[in-house]
């Protein structure tokens, strides 16, 4: 085979060639031809490079020098002066898009200026799946220091010392939890892992499970070690395959060094651990029904007392806590109770993962110190809204358990007795950012659903009630609400919150309580003006178009599937009722709510 | 896999930092491809084939290609993260095949960064 001392590898892609790399081609053979270099120098077409933009683009090899916006009349001086003479033509060369500048630090991006990264410390840095990268990062460091150099009490007292509360969303002080278990009697005991993460728009534990399971299983080691356990589940939802995958195989890993299984680190410490799968039932997120639901029962919660820290799974003392908490412990350890108790709150200290997810336009995961204002985490990190002639109205926190928090409460810092005070919750993080497009009953009407749905029978107050509020906001979202409605609500909702057995029920009406709150014209509006304000309910709204305020563009007769919308330049567009299938394309596409 | 000793987390430490990290006469560049839930639904193994086949058509040795977790804004994945000895790490957003095979070629490969799908340099710690 022949050799070049050069390739020179032209584009001929469609974009190079319409921009003329086709005689620029012909120009280069021509002219390599002319200056006797056709046996040293390769002439090459390839395919689209991608760089359409700059076309023709050309890159000279073995030097690897990009040149773009070629045209036939450069080429006599780019081959005598690069080809002959060895001296690239700089004029013609890619120029470093002033990348420099443009490209933002990362940290002077909005999105993770504002963070801090404590249970999300390894994310985007390791390989998930390969333990000594775990290890390069300082981990198992903090398993060694638990194991070498404190006694089960010092462990308990530098974690309470953190104040580090439980963060699937109860908020209990983790440390004092594992206090209780470990004055707690008995030669089993268990650690649990609640991986059962449920709430509608959450993914904070699947992510840590997915980015960085050695985080989990070193906290939970930490965690045997100061109560006094061999053995410990992770229940982890089945629909987490990869989260399961992860975790399974960082299992392994961990067992083939030692730092699971008999004789941990050679310090003679034993602990086993195994990850349970859960078939999807949001109540087996509830620490009693979790642990049922290992043992094999139907998950189904219990009352409490007695606490899973005395009587917990195979009615050993036990400690839960959740994929978060867990996550957090290896610092603390490391770095001691007192620099995670400078982070955050008086109340609250360290930090806390959001799932930012809903009318926002950085829909992602972020990780912020306890006290971080909503405002800041949904304009500054989240970037505000996406749809620029929205407003923002309700953000959800906290799920179905949780409440939304309405735009005069956005300074609001975020910790737990703040949130509280405004009328949700902190929960396991879940943010769902609604902007005015929203309508507050649909919202409510959603979550009473999924709680309905969800609710596993055992107790009345849960089991009927939640079906009996759903109906009535069923009613009022298809327009047949009537007088005396919200008052059943409020009634109903009391009752519930008084008298369920576990937390799923108790908390199952805070959606409508919120949503009653803060926005109660809205279920009026619903129930004696028969009108949606934000025009969700399809029977509420009436499909018309409104002529003053129509700009007469014609957008929405463009988008209908069916033809309803008729027309005309200068003319308010007209809605046929008898085609208009109500699908609403035609509210989401007008930008001036002229349909009404 | 031998059971490790205490002393041994440091020497595990040593050595992936010594393999991972880029050094001279070493891997001179990485490239990781974030693959979370969120980044595998968008696309992100495609991405990762597209980046094996121009590595093997590089004929590299020094090249580091990883996989890891989700960077948090998983509005934009598929994301990749390519590092090059001496240069700060660069965050591709949006990544797509064809994407991904020019910024190995161009900036993998050859050093020119290719802004125009660039979120962001540097690393988060």
């Amino acid at each position: 085979m022949k050799r070049f001392r050069q390739h020179l590898l032209i584009c001929g892609g469609t974009g190079c060639h319409a921009a003329g790399s086709l005689q620029v081609r012909k120009a280069l053979e021509a002219e390599i031809k002319n200056q006797g270099l056709a046996e040293e120098v390769a002439v090459v077409e390839t395919g689209c490079n991608g760089f359409c933009a700059m076309g023709p683009v050309m890159v000279v090899y073995p030097e690897g020098i990009f040149y773009v916006s070629l045209e036939e009349k450069d080429i006599p001086e780019l081959v005598e002066e690069h080809l002959l003479k060895g001296r690239p033509v700089e004029r013609l060369m890619y120029k470093e898009p002033a990348s420099k500048e443009v490209i933002p630090d990362m940290l002077d991006i909005p999105f993770f200026a504002h963070q801090q990264l404590i249970a999300l410390r390894n994310r985007g840095l390791l390989d998930a799946e390969n333990i000594d990268e775990y290890i390069a990062r300082d981990g198992y460091r903090a398993l060694a220091k638990a194991l070498t150099e404190m006694s089960p009490q010092d462990i308990v007292e530098e974690v309470k010392k953190s104040g580090l509360r439980g963060r699937g969303g109860g908020g209990f002080p983790t440390g004092l939890k594992w206090q209780f278990c470990q004055g707690t009697p008995g030669e089993h005991k268990y650690v649990l892992c609640n991986a059962d993460e449920g709430d509608p728009g959450a993914f904070m534990d699947r992510s840590i499970l997915e980015a960085d399971p050695h985080s989990v299983l070193e906290g939970m080691t930490i965690a045997a070690k100061a109560i006094g356990a061999n053995e410990g589940y992770i229940y982890c939802r089945a629909e987490y395959p990869l989260a399961v995958q992860r975790l399974e195989h960082a299992i392994v890993q961990a067992k083939e060094y030692g730092l699971l299984g008999k004789n941990i680190l050679d310090t003679g410490f034993d602990f086993d651990l195994h990850v349970y799968q859960g078939a999807g039932a949001f109540v087996c997120g509830e620490e009693t029904a979790l642990m049922r639901s290992i043992e094999g029962k139907r998950g189904m919660p219990r009352p409490r007392p007695p606490f899973p820290a005395v009587k917990g799974l195979y009615d050993k003392p036990t400690v839960l806590n959740n994929v978060e908490t867990w996550a957090n412990v290896a610092p603390i350890i490391l770095k001691g109770g007192d620099w995670y108790a400078s982070i955050g709150t008086e109340g609250s200290k360290g930090t806390k993962v959001f799932a930012l997810t809903g009318h926002v336009n950085n829909i992602g995961l972020v990780e912020v110190p306890m006290g971080t204002s909503l405002r800041t985490i949904i304009y500054d990190i989240g970037g505000g809204m996406p749809k620029k002639h929205r407003k923002f109205k309700a953000v959800q926190l906290g799920g179905p358990s949780g409440g939304c928090v309405p735009e005069q409460y956005l300074d609001l810092p975020c910790d737990y007795e703040e949130i509280i005070k405004a009328g949700a919750i902190m929960g396991s993080g879940g943010m769902i950012v609604m902007d005015d497009s929203t309508c507050m009953v649909d919202m409510a009407r959603f979550f009473m659903e999924f709680v309905q749905d969800e609710s596993c029978g055992k107790c009345t107050p849960c089991r009927e009630g939640t079906r009996r509020m759903l109906q009535v906001l069923e009613r009022i979202c298809d327009g047949e609400g009537k007088a005396g409605d919200i008052e059943l609500l409020e009634e109903l909702a009391g009752m519930i919150k008084e008298s369920a057995l576990c937390g799923l029920g108790q908390t199952g009406p805070n959606p409508v309580l919120s949503t009653l709150r803060y926005f109660r014209d809205e279920y009026e509006a619903h129930i004696f003006d028969k009108k949606c304000p934000a025009r969700t309910c399809v029977n509420l709204i009436e499909f018309r178009v409104d002529e003053d305020l129509c700009k007469k563009c014609g957008l929405c007769s463009k988008a209908c599937p069916v033809g309803a919308i008729t027309w005309e330049k200068k003319q308010p567009a007209v809605i046929d009722l008898d085609k208009c299938i109500k699908c609403k394309t035609c509210i989401d596409t007008c930008k001036f709510d002229a349909i009404v | 896999m031998a059971k490790i000793k205490i002393s041994d987390l440091a020497k595990i430490k040593e050595r992936v930092t010594e393999q991972t990290n880029l050094r001279e006469g070493g891997a001179q560049i990485k490239v990781t491809v974030h693959m979370g839930t969120c980044g595998i639904a968008s696309g992100a193994r495609n991405v990762l084939k597209a980046l094996m086949e121009e590595l093997d058509k590089s004929g590299r040795k020094d090249i580091i290609v990883t996989t890891s977790g989700c960077v948090g804004l998983c509005s934009q994945e598929p994301i990749v993260t390519v590092e090059r000895i001496g240069e700060e790490p660069i965050k591709y957003v949006f990544v797509d095949d064809p994407k991904m095979r020019q910024i190995f070629n161009q900036h993998a490969l050859e050093g020119s960064v290719q802004s125009q799908w660039a979120l962001a340099k540097g690393s988060e710690q």
